[in-house]
């Protein structure tokens, strides 16, 4: 990781929202709500950082992803990579920024195609944007590119279903890199693997941006790997970010009270230290994003909430040098 | 008072078209009244198959419990007829399901799959098992419980779903719950107030509770005792606290070191367990972790180390080199 100065967004969203509607009937189909899965989300990665998207099933972190990527259309708002909006790509466009960003996904067992062999599942990418048309440079860059993923060069011949969940993963990421893209969607990557194989995984994806000067977006609900892992960290809630911060500082003084309550829900594996901890649940559930609740979507929740958190929506407010917070109660 | 149930050297097998796989090889294990233990390990260590042996729950064929005794409360259960197993599961050890939405009858309502417990265990009759009902799901803090109880399971959130599966595993009063990744599908919030209501409500009806988890923060913050498998045997056995601060058996000492931890400095790498998970139809004679052991020696490749007690009373570990690993982990950390 060298060349690009400090702070360079590479990706920046602006008021990124996805609504999905709700039909009823099947004939005379008419739309009767929407699932606000992303509602008015900003935010910015520089090259070669690590931003982490966390938060809970619902909250829209994968469909921010999926945006991103173009494989949702947003109902509105800007997604700039590399300065082109991306929702406005026309096909040739799209087709050159996807050979710079990539993605790898939660399960490694319904990614991968089962029918098809491990070389060919990495080669494809590099056959279909007609990278490499010459079949044996091709296969060079196959096994080139599993032993950078840790894998044997002779897993090329081999099926999914006779890997374990660690080498699948590593084959998706291979898969990943074919293109040597720039930003890699990185969605919920480790959460499926075993924790022997995590840690592995983990340190692959380490060595793999240092060593390729990639960008991430790492989606993830587990925070221990997202402190781990990211540079800046960005909290979602119901569609919203709720809280964004350098990693040190979002995890050594979280500030709203949902990432409090979600810092405060994960368990030390440690008993000593467990039984030190006052710990008291987060009351209730996450709302029904159809109809979610008035002014700020966590005061049901909130134990800190007063008289107007269910009237104004609070706005990000930056409380301390890059550290964002949308709570109108937090000092 | 005798333990309330005693796992002795337990083998599940099964025939698959790659060989025979040897889930559970030879576990043993007790359980005291009232008392929480947690079994620990990975995906294919066992944990799930050992405790549906216990209820008899393996599909047969193509497995088989081919060894060993199940003493629940001074009986055998692997002597029992199966209409007298019918009776035990449900009524004196409940179980709690990974996945509620798949555990769940989608086509009845909540307030039928509770009613339907006790009408089978208890001979209620329709009315004292919807009152029964009604009491379970205010007990698992489900609000507006008269209306859930006419619902179905696809109206109810997931945290919900597990609410009901406890309530259920609870209806008849049992001794004992088992309870396989309770909360591994659940929302870390949601997770947390699942774990905390299974905590109060075993304390509260003394209740034992086996808990079948991957996730060693959970353990470290609900369970006394703790079992951790791998490659369908027992490696390490103890209180939580020795198992936490003075683990003796290389696998629990690579398991501990290769979660980041949210109460500790950041690490510049984490410090991952070596190679791949076992092969179950491949294992020789020897220790079944032995190719990803930092601490292997020849004789780990000749035999196969049993159980055994070291240090503290309670506490075991299967590793030949269980009495020296106290200095050599500090060293390699």
């Amino acid at each position: 990781m060298s060349a690009a100065p400090e702070a360079t967004p590479l990706l920046e969203v602006r008021g990124l929202a996805m609504h999905f509607p709700i039909t009823e009937g099947i004939v005379m189909s008419r739309k009767v709500g929407d699932v606000k899965a992303v509602d008015g989300v900003d935010f910015t990665i520089n090259r070669g950082e690590t931003l982490g998207l966390v938060g809970e099933s619902g909250c829209g972190k994968t469909t921010t992803g999926r945006c991103i990527l173009r494989l949702e259309r947003p109902t509105a708002g800007q997604i700039l990579f590399d300065g082109q909006d991306v929702s406005r790509l026309g096909r040739r466009d799209l087709v050159a920024m996807r050979r710079r960003v990539q993605v790898i996904f939660q399960d490694p067992y319904s990614s991968l195609n089962p029918r098809m062999k491990v070389g060919d599942i990495i080669g494809e990418p590099i056959r279909v944007h007609g990278i490499e048309p010459d079949a044996a440079r091709r296969t060079a860059r196959v096994s080139e590119l599993l032993s950078t993923c840790g894998l044997d060069p002779k897993f090329v011949d081999r099926y999914p279903h006779e890997m374990s969940g660690g080498q699948r993963q590593r084959v998706g990421i291979a898969r990943a890199l074919a293109l040597n893209p720039e930003f890699i969607v990185c969605d919920e990557a480790v959460s499926a693997l075993d924790v022997s194989i995590q840690a592995q995984v983990v340190n692959l994806l380490e060595d793999l941006r240092e060593r390729f000067g990639l960008t991430y977006l790492f989606i993830a609900h587990d925070l221990s790997v997202v402190r781990h892992l990211c540079q800046r960290v960005a909290v979602m809630y119901l569609g919203r970010i709720v809280e964004m911060a350098s990693v040190d500082e979002l995890f050594d003084n979280p500030l709203h009270p949902y990432t409090q309550a979600l810092l405060a829900a994960v368990p030390i594996p440690d008993p000593r230290v467990e039984a030190t901890r006052d710990f008291r649940p987060a009351m209730g559930e996450v709302p029904s994003p159809i109809n979610p609740p008035s002014g700020c979507v966590f005061h049901p929740r909130c134990p800190m909430a007063v008289e107007g958190c269910s009237r104004t929506r609070p706005e990000l407010r930056e409380l301390r040098p890059g550290h964002w917070v949308a709570c109108s109660e937090a000092r | 008072m005798p333990p309330l149930l005693e796992v002795k050297g337990l083998h599940t097998e099964f025939r698959t078209g790659a060989g025979l796989v040897r889930a559970v090889d030879g576990i043993s294990y007790t359980v005291e009244h009232g008392e929480t233990v947690a079994i620990v390990g990975e995906s294919g260590s066992g944990k799930s198959v050992g405790a549906l042996s216990i209820l008899r729950l393996i599909p047969n064929p193509p497995g088989q419990i081919t060894a060993g005794e199940i003493l629940f409360d001074g009986r055998d259960l692997r002597g029992l007829p199966e209409s007298e197993m019918r009776e035990i599961r449900g009524r004196d050890i409940g179980m709690v399901f990974q996945e509620p939405m798949t555990s769940l009858n989608p086509v009845l309502t909540i307030g039928r799959q509770i009613t339907e417990v006790l009408e089978q265990h208890q001979a209620a009759d329709r009315a004292a098992s919807e009152g029964r009902a009604l009491e379970l799901l205010e007990l698992v803090g489900i609000a507006d419980a008269a209306r859930r109880l006419r619902q179905y399971p696809h109206q109810l959130s997931g945290g919900m779903r597990q609410r009901v599966m406890i309530a259920i595993a609870l209806a008849c009063n049992p001794k004992l719950i088992i309870a396989d990744e309770p909360t591994t599908a659940l929302d870390v919030t949601i997770q947390a107030q699942i774990l905390e209501l299974m905590k109060s409500l075993t304390i509260r009806l003394n209740v034992a509770l086996i808990i079948i988890t991957h996730n060693l923060g959970v353990v470290a913050r609900y369970a006394r005792r703790v079992n951790v498998m791998y490659a369908g045997r027992i490696v390490e056995s103890g209180s939580a606290d020795a198992i936490y601060h003075d683990p003796r058996h290389p696998y629990t000492i690579a398991l501990l070191r290769s979660v980041p931890r949210l109460d500790q400095p950041r690490k510049a790498r984490l410090d991952p367990v070596d190679g791949q998970p076992p092969d179950l139809t491949r294992l020789d004679g020897g220790c079944a972790f032995r190719p990803r052991c930092r601490f292997a020696i020849d004789k780990c490749a000749e035999a196969r180390p049993p159980l055994a007690a070291i240090g503290d009373p309670g506490h075991f570990s299967a590793c030949f080199r269980s009495a020296e690993l106290a200095a050599a982990r500090d060293v390699a950390a």
